[in-house]
């Protein structure tokens, strides 16, 4: 099973990086184009039993190591499409 | 006295920093590689500068979980001074062991330069041979040096001096 995990800096955090793509937009000529806030992105592959005990993994290992919970905050997707295509082989 | 200093993969000021315990100060210092678990019977810790594991995923984030880092917790937790100097720094925000985290620069530039400090409390081990009011000019070296921290946390800092 894989999660894709995404961490982004909370609202309240200022981040230059995010700023500097949205000016460098709109110098572009993309004026609608607004806020942009830069993030990372994880893809991990799980060895787990069910979606919720993919999701149980993945938050921890968010909160442990991959966030850090002062300044940002995550998301966890859960893509079970890989178990579903073992499934229908069997 | 004696002096450890921590290194990791990507320690680059720990010989400056051996150099300032050994040579300027007149002090023991020793080298613990960071997959130690202990701290050779050290009275003072030190975590140097530099770019611990390349500063990969987040500064000081992947140093935290090293072995000597558990032994570096009780050493705090036990009233002893650990000094954590640029990247070092960095890695005690990461651990839990100082409040906040370190942001981006604001203007994304790696600053390099020197900085002017004022002592305002002179009652700590880091600070008793200064003077209240004496300016220190300090030299810094980084990229993520913009220190966050809610807005409470700060108040309690600054109420503590």
């Amino acid at each position: 099973m894989k999660a894709r995990v995404f961490v982004t800096l909370k609202p309240s955090v200022f981040d230059p990086q995010g700023q500097t793509i949205a000016e460098a937009l709109h110098s572009l000529g993309y004026a609608g184009i607004g806020d942009v806030r830069q993030g990372k992105y994880f893809e991990l592959e799980l060895d787990a039993a069910s979606p919720d005990a993919a999701r149980t993994l993945a938050s921890e290992v968010a909160d442990k190591l991959l966030s850090n919970p002062v300044i940002e905050t995550y998301r966890v997707e859960i893509d079970e499409s890989e178990r579903r295509s073992l499934k229908s082989e069997s | 006295m004696k002096f450890a200093i921590i290194v990791f993969p990507g320690s680059n000021c720990d010989h400056d920093a051996y150099h300032a315990v050994k040579h300027v100060l007149g002090q023991d210092a020793e080298f613990v590689w960071h997959k130690e678990t202990g701290l050779k019977g050290a009275d003072v810790v030190v975590l140097p500068g530099g770019f611990s594991h390349g500063d990969y995923l987040r500064t000081g984030a992947i140093a935290r979980f090293s072995p000597v880092m558990t032994a570096v917790r009780q050493f705090a937790q036990s009233g002893r001074p650990v000094l954590g100097i640029c990247n070092g720094f960095q890695i005690l925000c990461e651990a839990g062991l100082l409040p906040g985290a370190m942001l981006r620069n604001r203007d994304l530039k790696f600053h390099c330069e020197h900085i002017f400090v004022r002592v305002e409390q002179t009652d700590t081990p880091f600070t008793a041979r200064a003077v209240t009011g004496q300016v220190l000019r300090i030299p810094i070296a980084h990229g993520e040096g913009n220190y966050y921290a809610q807005t409470d946390v700060v108040s309690r800092l600054e109420a503590s001096g």
